[in-house]
Order: structure tokens, then sequence, then C-alpha cells
């Protein structure tokens, strides 16, 4: 029941996310036509590409079409011929030539590979380092690991990811692989972003695993697991951090929802062709029906990673009840 | 004879509070043997918890210091490397603590964290460990234990939590059962039951039991001896009936005072001891209990103000012991206060 709740509510939000985008894009004052055409162009080949693209119709008939094409797919006028797309077709891309969800199919993997992997890297690093420095509150090492942490996120994230682009020569060539094709050439390529993406990261995970875990070191039942007998890294890594580990997920999950949409800096500065670049080049050049499925896609997956974390604390945390 | 199974003999416990050294026990000394208690009574920050806590070493090993020797089963705990020290907590002595909600991992069943507490000792496996866990809910009330070891800690009561708690610490069978305030944090009928639980366990395993409280009813019903602590010191020490029935501290009368007597009129006042404890963090020459004593006049000098008194014989073969510088304090208690308790 509160899961079927939870799905209409989602719903509802990427309906809402629809229209709103729909409207800013489609009645905002761009000129896709124009931007196709480039700089030597009679305003007779402007009015026909307008026409081709169907922007010369009432944007209320373009949004209708465009749902049209989300739940049964529509045909478009392309070079003369007609070219079917299927449900659920999200257009055809302005100046790629190419059904959007096809370019978003492609795209979305990388995005994906990068982020999951940056998250692996974090998430370990993080979590080792932030339970490290709770265990020794207060040394000289515990002192400089928070230091270090505040000065990695305190350079902003294009500057760190830049340094590791210049220095970090040792690393594999950054390029996207299929994942299926060659698993070796796809982590290869992506190590570089990995590392950059996850070490900047890691640093504000080592913080709040270590604010976790040192709530957590003080709490009367890791003193009970003291005092059955349980070895010090037993007490700290089975019992401690599976308490800490709740508001670390929930942040992550979070954290990722965002990174699948906005991993645009890593994208660009290590040239795989992901989510975010495919965007940005559509907002650039007023390519407007690739730039509403990287809306779309987003605000999918925004949705449905909030939805996960909901549902993963109910796993975590065995107090919380679904209502 | 053979020795006492606990032997703490001149037990100091220091540890850091708001940057300076702190004597939270002071050259304590108690023994208790196999199938007896002894109650441990004293107010809050009287060095009660930290001594119980002091015998399994479980301070910050990094910041406290702590001295003096604790034997148990003819081993010396204090000083005993934390490798071996692990061996023997939850085997050879276990303990229960105040807050039974609070000291059970809120994230894992209760099957599961006795069932550890077991595998932590033996090699064996899960489902024998599991099989242990489950037989041990059952022996203390856990009504359905098969069904019930699967449950959270919250989905049981303060007073089941408690229960858990007691089974937790007896699946591996010590010989030693450490009980620090176990019912304060439950409800007065549910207090009993545990005490009574945890009684009939002690006489059914033959084990020794330091029980520590603030109630002296508890004292009463099933303790053998009762040692009493003030400012980090035992200043009354003997069997239960000697020291209730003719305690020889001002302190420990001070206690009996403050208790509500239902057998006297109703509206009749209380006596709460004036003042608070000293501050730990002042060096007290003389008599811990001398700025809150009534009877400092008494004494020849100002030796209350000075001298710390010994713990001397009162009464038995030198069983019952207090530390006050009173020349005859039996009669007082017998003359002035006694009537006094209805």
């Amino acid at each position: 029941m509160y899961i079927l709740k939870r799905l209409v509510s989602a719903v509802c939000v990427i309906v809402a996310t629809l229209v709103v985008s729909f409207a800013l894009f489609f009645v905002a004052p761009t000129d896709p036509a124009a931007a196709i055409c480039g700089n030597r162009c009679t305003p007779q080949r402007v009015a026909e590409i307008t026409h081709s693209l169907s922007l010369d119709r009432p944007v209320a008939v373009q949004f209708r079409d465009y749902v049209a094409g989300i739940a049964a797919g529509r045909d478009f006028m392309i070079g003369g011929t007609v070219v079917h797309c299927s449900a659920p077709c999200l257009g055809y891309s302005y100046t790629l030539g190419q059904p959007v969800t096809t370019l978003l199919a492609q795209a979305v993997p990388v995005t994906l590979s990068i982020v999951v992997g940056a998250a692996v890297v974090y998430l370990s690093v993080g979590v080792l380092a932030g339970t490290y420095a709770a265990r020794r509150r207060g040394t000289f090492i515990d002192r400089a690991t928070v230091g270090v942490t505040l000065t990695v996120s305190s350079v902003p994230y294009f500057v760190v990811a830049l340094i590791v682009a210049l220095y970090a020569t040792a690393l594999p060539r950054s390029a996207y692989h299929a994942l299926l094709d060659d698993p070796l050439a796809w982590a290869s390529g992506l190590s570089a972003a990995w590392l950059t993406l996850g070490l900047a990261n890691a640093a504000a995970y080592t913080r709040y695993s270590r604010a976790a875990m040192v709530d957590i070191l003080s709490e009367d039942y890791l003193r009970t697991a003291r005092a059955k007998g349980a070895s010090p890294r037993r007490v700290v890594y089975r019992h401690g951090l599976r308490a800490a580990l709740t508001p670390v997920a929930t942040i992550f999950g979070l954290d990722l929802a965002l990174q699948l949409t906005g991993a645009i800096f890593t994208e660009s500065i290590f040239g795989l062709p992901g989510l975010g670049v495919l965007t940005l080049r559509a907002f650039n050049q007023f390519d407007l029906p690739v730039l509403m499925g990287g809306v779309l896609v987003g605000a999918v997956v925004l949705v449905a990673m909030n939805l996960l974390v909901d549902l993963l604390y109910t796993v975590l945390d065995p107090r919380v009840r679904l209502a | 004879m053979t020795d006492p199974f606990v032997q703490v003999r001149d037990l100091t416990v220091r540890f850091p509070v708001a940057g300076s050294m702190v004597r939270a026990v002071q050259g304590l000394s108690y023994d208790v043997e196999l199938g007896r208690t002894l109650a441990i009574v004293g107010e809050s920050g009287s060095g009660k918890s930290a001594s119980s806590l002091a015998l399994l070493g479980l301070h910050d090993r990094r910041r406290s210091i702590i001295t003096g020797s604790v034997r148990i089963g003819g081993r010396e705990f204090i000083g005993m490397p934390e490798e071996q020290l692990r061996h023997h907590r939850g085997n050879t002595a276990a303990m229960i603590f105040q807050d039974p909600r609070a000291s059970l991992h809120p994230y894992l069943t209760v099957g599961y964290q006795i069932a550890e507490a077991y595998r932590l000792h033996h090699r064996t496996t899960r489902r024998a460990a599991r099989a242990h866990a489950v037989d041990m809910l059952g022996r203390v009330g856990i009504a359905n234990p098969a069904r019930r070891a699967g449950d959270f800690p919250h989905e049981f009561s303060g007073g089941m939590c408690q229960r858990v708690m007691i089974a937790m610490a007896l699946v591996n069978d010590p010989k030693l059962l450490i009980a620090d305030e176990p019912t304060t944090a439950l409800d007065v009928t549910v207090q009993a039951q545990i005490l009574g639980l945890i009684a009939g366990l002690r006489d059914e395993f033959g084990s020794a039991v330091i029980l520590i409280t603030h109630d002296l009813g508890v004292v009463t019903d099933v303790c053998d001896d009762v040692l009493v602590m003030y400012a980090g010191r035992s200043v009354e020490h003997g069997p239960v009936r000697s020291v209730l029935g003719s305690p020889t501290h001002p302190y420990t009368w001070g206690l009996l005072e403050s208790l509500p007597s239902l057998s006297g009129p109703a509206g009749g006042r209380l006596h709460p001891i004036p003042g608070a404890p000293p501050d730990p963090l002042e060096a007290l020459p003389g008599c811990p209990f001398h700025a809150r004593c009534e009877y400092p006049a008494r004494v020849a000098g100002d030796r209350c103000r000075t001298v710390l008194p010994d713990l001397a014989v009162r009464a038995g073969d030198g069983a019952h012991r207090s530390r006050c510088h009173l020349a005859a304090p039996a009669a007082v208690f017998a003359g002035e206060i006694a009537p006094r308790l209805i």
C-alpha cells in the first residue's frame, strides 16, 4: 500500500517535470531553426526548417504530439522520407538526426559507469578512513584526516578534476568502452574518472562516516559488545559500522541521484560521452528534444533514488516501518 | 579454606574528566564467594559503576589508570593483556547494564546477539549457537523463544529487554555476573521479577553476583553482603543483616532515613541527606562524608576534616567494618537513629 502510494506520487512528479520543462523549453524565446541554419541563412530557409520541425504549430499541439509519441510512437519526416519512431518516443534530435531515445541509450551507460565506479571508490575510502579516524578520535591521525578532507572539499571540484587530468599521466587514457564488449577496456578507460570523482567525494564521506561513528562509539550497545568479549575490530566493524551505515546510506542515495544527473565536469574533462555532455551540447544548440530527454531522465532518476532510499531505510533500520 | 572466587584489593580507578584526572574509586577491597551476592550501594558518582567496569577492564585503556588487584577465579585481571582479557569477558564474568534498551544493538535480532555471545567463546556452528540462544531465552522467561529470537530489541518491553540481556550474559555459564543497576530503568513490578530471575539463576548456576544499586530495598531482598560506597571509597561493608540492622556509618543511616516508610504516618516527612557529594576534582584529606555529617562535633579535635578514618571492625568476626571516627557508632544508631526509623 505504501509503495503504491509512493509510486503514484513518483509518477505525478515525473508528469509535472514533463509539463514544466516542455513549457520552459518550447515557449522560451529560442530559435532552434536559426541555430541549425547557421550564419548565412535566408529568412525563407529558417521558415522552412521551422516548419519541418513543427515549431510553427501551437505549443499545445506540439505537446500533444510529444506525449502521444511517448505513449504510442510517432512518425517524422526526415529529409523527405517518413521515419517511424516507436514508443516511448522522445522525439528526434534536431542536429544529430537520431531518435533521442537512441542518444540517451548511448549516454546513460557512460554516466552510470562513471558514477557507480566512483561510488565504489568514495564509499570504501570514505567509510574506512572515517571509521579509522573516529576510532582514534582526538589523535594526530584523526586531526590530519579531518584537515585533509576539509582541504579537498574546499577546492572546487573542476580544479581537482583538472589537476588529476593534467598530472595523472600514469593512468590509462580516458575512453568509454561498453562493459559487456570488453570489461578490461571499460575499467581502464574509466579509471581516471573514477579516481577523480571518487577521491573528491571521499573527503565528504570520510567526514560523514567519522561523525556517525563518533556518535555510535559512545553508545551503550557497543559497551555491551565489548563486555561480551568481542574483539575491538568486531566491536567497530560489526556492531559500530552496522549502525553508522544508516545515516551514510541516506546521504549516499541522494548524492548518487545528483551525480547521475550532474557528472558533467567529469564527463567533459575526461572526454566521456555521458548524459551531462549530451545535455550541455543540446542546450548550446537549442536541440530541444534532446534537452527534454535529458531532463526527463534526470527526473526519473531522482524520484527513483528517493524511493529507493526510503525502501533501503526499512532494510537498514528495522525500527522504521513503512506507513 | 579456598580463596573467594572474586578478590578485589585496593582497587583505584582514575580517568580524566574535564581535563584533570578524577579518582573515581579509591582503595576498594572486597570478596565475593560463588553462590553469593554482594550489593554495592551508593549515590550516582560514588564510583560503584566505575569500579565494576574496572573488573572487566572496560574503561578506556588509553585514558584511564587502574591500580590494585582484581583476582577472579585465581587469575589477576588488572594488567592482563587485552587479547587475554577478552576471553574472560562474557565467559568467566559477564555483565548486564542499567538501560537494557540502549544496551542491545537496535539493528540486530536478539537471537543473533545472544548467539554471538556464545560463538565468541565456543567453536561451534551458527545453528548450534542459535539453539543455545533460543534455549536461554526460554530460561529467562521469554514466551515462544524460537519465534521471538528473530525479533529486534524494539519489539520487546524494557523488562523483556533486560531478560534478553540476562540471557546473553548467562549463555556462556559465567561464574561471575556483574549487574549494574539492572532494575533502575524498569517498572517497580518488573524490578522484582528481574531480581528474582537473577537470584534464581545464581542458585541454579552457582555463580557469584555483584549487584550494583542505589536501592536499599533491592539489597535486603536478594543480597548476602553489602558494600556502601561514598565518594569513591567503601564506607561500610559487611553482611546485609548486620549492616542494615545496625549500621555504623552516618552515611548508611542517612540512606536508611531517606527511604520513604509505608508503615509510618501518612504525610510523614522524608529525611534526605543534606548537601551533595563532594567534588571529585578536589582532594579530600579527611573523611569524605564530613561535610554532610551531623556528628563531627562528637569527635575530638578536627579529625573528621583532616584524617581519613580506617575501615574499623564493628561486629562479628571482622566481617562488618566501617569508616567512622565516632567512638561507638553502633550505640549512636541504637539510641538516636533507630527510634526515628519505623
